[in-house]
């Protein structure tokens, strides 16, 4: 267990400061301990996730990106014009051709990293410019509204009627995101492609020195990111059932807090999909919390900034710290 | 060049290289060398940085390709340049100076990482991972938990790990480039025992090391370059640490006790009853100006805890400190530098030199009041301090704005002792100061510790090399589990006393 405890530091304390906010709002307001509104979290945190896990995958391969989340603003509107162009088409041919162009967006990524040597904070705000700029020229920033049927209809998988009368569900986006969670995960920690990008973000010179392909490391990096940009950013469509040109611009900080929040370093070579995940729920059940408890939405961001603050020292110091009896038992061995 | 056919006895070599050339910007690298291992041999390389060992073993290893003309002969095959790929799976394998492994990834994966390679995906087979690892450390009597990242384990078991993962490697040629520059004595005698296994088991090791004792106990025979040219090729019997340092520097050294009697200088720093619980305990004693004092012992004894305590970066628990008869406690290392200390950090690299910075920059770093002019630093004061230095000491440099990075080890030693003279200190630490310094620029750096504590600094050398203090300090400690074991004085005793209690 202390094994477990100690490889897993910053998931345990992230899972500690979840739990104590969580007890804290249970017991500051009527309305957050229930099921429906932990489903309600799960339904709006899922775009975020689905972001997150492709973030971290750039993370982990020693790099950054600035630019996925107006990519997938891009991919939004390039794949609404292109569903109506097509006449409708459906889930499979929306998700492909989202996850299509958000690959080719992540791709210009890698290409200017790797091929001109730009660092990768550099390439992606300069990208970000450029998708963003792109995108509101071409629209004049406006909104579509007019989305096929199927894109705007909402799907749920699980329902419930509570003893009070109201309904809990599940929605489409939960499964996406647990289907892009599982895939991330598999990916970066099952696979040797994904092994390989931990190693090329670990000491990139000792992953050349085995002949690992840098450049397709920065394309899968990036293109997996891009993945899940496209994705993410179809299903954000379908959640808020249109496509606002600029409805995700900045999101983009926000999820790369949450990233790092979950472990991931900076740098590169490490972060998990879990801590990903607590990192963007930690966020999530910040903001729902406290607009259940009434706050001013204008003081949200400035509480948020704090716990990521308080959740980052927590989880960077060493668990012995924290824990002074652990440390006795290690002094024993 | 010569007896390259008369020692083997007829042996035919595992690898041989002939007419290697390799040019960078201009500058002749490697001259027509040749180079041949035996099977299953320990072979040492030898020569100075820049004598174009790192090119040699980056040719043999694929990274660089030779000019045209090379000869490859490996293994019965001929190629006339290698590519990483094809060595690896031919088994050559590269233990690097700095490793290359992956601190964050576990001890299993950084041992068995090659079965991570190759171009298709496929899913990681973690148990076959972990019994490759558990099968490589016991072939070297080795126990990890190879579940742990690799950053739960200091620098002596990660060189482990790396010998590990060549043994996964199917290795027939094992290249080791400066195993043992930062392992203590017993992790180096460890490690030797090891090579001696590979070796027993068939596998030819190059062995790459600045400490020539080690050399000499290793090694059956000895390739030694200069200046990138091939001097020769020696059977190790018979060879002395004079006469290799000869043929790598073209030049004599000889090497003498420097102790001189200083008790009648004044005392310059009293150390009274210093600890710091679990680091060192009850350290008492006083160096004089103009004395060096050698502090030695292995590595974990507390030397450099000791010196960080007096630098004012750590914080003893009990005793006391007198500098110049005074009182004195430091809150921080600016305190001890404001008055008189200074310390050359034992890792130059990373903590006492900022590599892509200027030589001037890094010069002046310390000493910074000294420049200004005004209220601002000035360009010309800058200059004129760093060029008086440069000349004190001897540093070779080309331009004072260039890259201290593009510096010789050596020279890069002399402008981080500049840097600290520039400070005017009364009492200078250097701790462990020859550390990737070649044999050549160590005895450079000596003459400059004695010109120093001939000026009057107090100067305390603390070094896991016994030679190095039995021949360049006045009086020696031997430091071991955080307390004064011994006092020697190396103009009473011999070499070997010091090495007896100290590797005892």
């Amino acid at each position: 267990m202390r094994k477990v405890v100690q490889s897993h530091a910053t998931e345990f304390a992230l899972l500690a400061v979840i739990v104590i906010i969580s007890l804290f709002l249970s017991i500051a307001t009527d309305r957050f301990f229930s099921l429906g509104n932990a489903f309600d979290l799960l339904n709006t945190s899922s775009v975020n996730i689905i972001f997150a896990v492709g973030l971290l995958v750039v993370l982990i391969a020693g790099g950054i990106d600035i630019s996925f989340a107006v990519a997938a603003s891009v991919v939004q509107y390039v794949a609404a014009l292109l569903l109506g162009w097509m006449g409708g088409g459906g889930w499979i041919s929306g998700l492909l051709i989202a996850g299509a162009l958000g690959v080719l967006l992540g791709a210009v990524n890698a290409f200017l990293i790797h091929k001109f040597r730009i660092i990768s904070i550099v390439a992606t705000i300069a990208t970000f410019n450029i998708y963003f700029g792109l995108l509101m020229f071409f629209t004049r920033g406006v909104s579509i509204y007019n989305l096929p049927d199927w894109l705007t209809s909402r799907v749920i998988l699980f329902e419930h009627e509570m003893a009070d009368g109201s309904w809990v569900e599940i929605t489409l986006p939960v499964l996406v995101m647990l289907i892009c969670v599982v895939a991330t995960w598999v990916f970066i920690t099952r696979t040797t492609t994904g092994r390989q990008l931990y190693a090329f973000g670990d000491n990139p010179e000792g992953a050349r020195r085995f002949g690992i392909n840098i450049g397709a490391m920065q394309f899968i990096a990036f293109g997996w990111l891009g993945l899940m940009a496209g994705i993410g950013g179809l299903i954000q469509a379908h959640y808020a059932q249109e496509v606002v040109p600029n409805a995700l611009y900045g999101r983009e900080l926000d999820v790369l807090a949450a990233v790092v929040l979950g472990g991931a370093r900076l740098g590169g070579g490490k972060g998990s999909v879990l801590g990903c995940v607590l990192g963007v729920l930690l966020i999530s059940i910040t903001q729902n919390g406290l607009n259940l408890a009434g706050v001013s939405p204008y003081a949200f961001k400035m509480i948020v900034g704090a716990i990521i603050l308080v959740a980052i020292t927590l989880s960077n110091t060493s668990i012995e710290k924290l824990l002074p009896f652990m440390r006795q038992e290690e002094g024993r061995k | 060049m010569t007896g390259r056919e008369s020692a083997e006895g007829g042996q035919k070599p595992l690898l041989s290289l002939r007419n290697i050339n390799m040019t960078f910007g201009g500058v002749k690298a490697l001259k027509a060398v040749s180079f041949d291992v035996l099977p299953g041999e320990v072979h040492c390389l030898a020569g100075e940085n820049g004598s174009g060992k790192s090119t040699l073993i980056k040719i043999i290893t694929g990274v660089y390709r030779p000019q045209d003309g090379a000869v490859i002969d490996y293994d019965g095959q001929t190629y006339s340049h290698m590519s990483p790929v094809t060595a690896q799976n031919s088994g050559i394998q590269v233990i690097w100076q700095d490793l290359a492994l992956f601190p964050e990834m576990s001890v299993a994966e950084n041992i068995a990482f090659q079965t991570l390679l190759g171009r298709w995906p496929r899913f990681v087979n973690y148990n076959s991972m972990r019994e490759k690892a558990i099968k490589a450390l016991a072939r070297l009597g080795v126990t990890l938990d190879v579940d742990r990242p690799l950053k739960d384990y200091a620098i002596a078991q990660r060189q482990i790990v790396a010998i590990a993962r060549a043994l996964v490697g199917e290795a027939k040629l094992v290249f080791m480039d400066e195993p043992t520059a930062s392992l203590t004595q017993s992790e180096t005698d460890h490690l030797l025992d090891i090579v001696r296994t590979l070796s027993a088991s068939g596998v030819a090791v190059v062995f790459v090391s600045h400490r020539l004792a080690e050399v000499l106990e290793i090694s059956s025979r000895l390739t030694v370059l200069r200046d990138g040219a091939l001097v020769g090729v020696y059977p190790t019997a018979g060879m002395t640490q004079s006469r290799i340092t000869e043929l790598m520097t073209g030049k004599t050294f000889d090497q003498t006790v420097r102790a001189r009697n200083v008790d009648a200088n004044p005392v310059v720093l009293e150390v009274e009853g210093l600890s710091r619980p679990g680091q060192f305990e009850d350290i008492s004693f006083a160096v004089r100006r103009g004395e060096t004092l050698g502090i030695t012992g292995l590595l974990g004894a507390g030397r450099t805890e000791l010196a960080l305590s007096l630098f004012g970066m750590l914080k003893p628990r009990s005793g006391t400190v007198k500098l110049q008869g005074k009182l004195v406690q430091f809150s921080s290392n600016r305190d001890a530098i404001a008055a008189g200390i200074a310390y050359l950090s034992e890792d130059r690299l990373s903590l006492g030199l900022i590599q892509p910075q200027s030589i001037a920059d890094n010069l002046v770093i310390a000493s910074l009041d000294r420049i200004k002019d005004g209220g601002l630093l000035s360009d010309v004061r800058k200059q004129e301090l760093v060029a008086r230095w440069i000349a004190d000491l001897g540093v070779k440099i080309g331009q004072q704005g260039d890259a201290i990075s593009t510096l010789s080890g050596g020279n890069q030693q002399r402008v981080a002792i500049a840097k600290w003279l520039a400070t005017d200190p009364k009492l200078l630490i250097l701790d462990a100061p020859t550390v990737g310094v070649d044999v050549g620029a160590r005895a450079g750096i000596f003459d400059i510790v004695a010109k120093l504590a001939d000026s009057g600094l107090a100067i305390i050398l603390i070094s896991d090399e016994v030679p190095e203090v039995y021949f360049n300090a006045d009086r020696v400690l031997h430091m071991a589990q955080g307390r004064i074991v011994n006092q020697f004085t190396p103009s009473d005793c011999a070499l070997r006393d010091i090495e007896a209690a100290v590797y005892a």
